[in-house]
């Protein structure tokens, strides 16, 4: 599948798994964050388990800030992917609803999509899960304004 | 009055507000701690450059001040539970004293709605407990950097709060 304009370095190392370091970006590169294009508008982003990214020291489960983080990134990246415009959105609201806790040693991962475009308007829904996509850790849904010009 | 021990308790109260942050690795991962005046908490967001998502511009990456509303949030309200369990004082209050503490209400959802853009600088926040349920408590929160008129951030949410210990 072609891969959709994302805003990624040049000499971005792709692991074996295809997954793209968010290289640039000092957050994601901080929580070591990686992502790959799912198709136009879809995006799969990763997390790996770190004890530093703890929220709960008795069961050692991710702090649902790093849930927030990852579909906050997942849903930007599709709705830049879909709209063609890096740097050209805002995120205007993020809903998170929280099914479970995430599950120790697991990496988070994120699958996203803009599923909606209007002239200002993007779209963007997506879920978290560790092991099991069927088994989600939250579900997001956001709104984000389109502020660039051109390119549609 | 006995004023040094009025000190005294509130010395103690701000140490269980500090080792209550400070026990979450994530907390002291971003950099969040809280002030307190009397009953009222503020919340810190410390700058470092680890915290910014978009370099071009620059500004906070939107998960971190989404994390540090949500943080906000639980905070203030384990903070009520820890602060009452405190002032009725005997064998719980001790284990506060010690370091441990009940159980964290757990977020059931979280909505964000975005500002202004946060920029690379340290961020204020505030949280309003609007039902304190026995279940569910509903709660809103705000945050600011250079003027509190001008907030860069409002999240408001549903929490699960803990069993009641027997």
């Amino acid at each position: 599948m072609t891969q959709p304009p994302f805003p990624i370095a040049a000499g971005a190392v792709v692991d074996e798994a295809g997954m793209i370091p968010l290289h640039g970006f000092p957050h994601a590169e901080e929580i070591g964050m990686k992502m790959r294009a799912e198709g136009m508008g879809k995006v799969l982003v990763t997390i790996p388990y770190d004890e530093k990214l703890v929220g709960d020291v008795e069961t050692g489960v991710i702090h649902g800030g790093v849930v927030t983080t990852i579909l906050d990134t997942g849903c930007g990246i599709a709705a830049i992917s879909r709209t063609g415009m890096p740097g050209g959105i805002a995120t205007l609201d993020l809903r998170i609803d929280y099914m479970r806790p995430s599950k120790p040693d697991l990496m988070l991962q994120a699958s996203c999509e803009c599923y909606r475009v209007t002239r200002s308007v993007a779209f963007a829904r997506g879920f978290a899960y560790d092991d099991d996509p069927d088994d989600p850790v939250a579900t997001a849904a956001g709104a984000f304004m389109i502020t660039g010009r051109g390119g549609r | 009055m006995n004023g040094t021990s009025n000190q005294e308790e509130k010395d103690r109260r701000d140490a269980a507000l500090s080792a209550l942050t400070n026990r979450t690795p994530y907390n002291r991962f971003i950099g969040v701690e809280f002030e307190r005046m009397g009953d009222e908490l503020t919340a810190r967001l410390n700058y470092s450059r680890k915290l910014i998502g978009n370099p071009a511009i620059p500004a906070l990456h939107g998960g971190v001040t989404g994390a540090f509303l949500e943080i906000t949030a639980i905070t203030q309200l384990a903070w009520d539970e820890v602060w009452a369990v405190m002032e009725e004082g005997g064998p719980k209050a001790a284990e506060i004293d010690e370091g441990r503490f009940p159980k964290m209400p757990k977020t059931i959802d979280w909505t964000i709605d975005y500002l202004r853009s946060g920029r690379a600088r340290d961020a204020y926040a505030r949280a309003t407990v609007q039902k304190a349920g026995r279940r569910v408590a509903n709660v809103r929160v705000e945050a600011w950097q250079d003027a509190r008129d001008r907030p860069i951030a409002a999240g408001h949410g549903h929490f699960l709060m803990p069993e009641p210990e027997a």
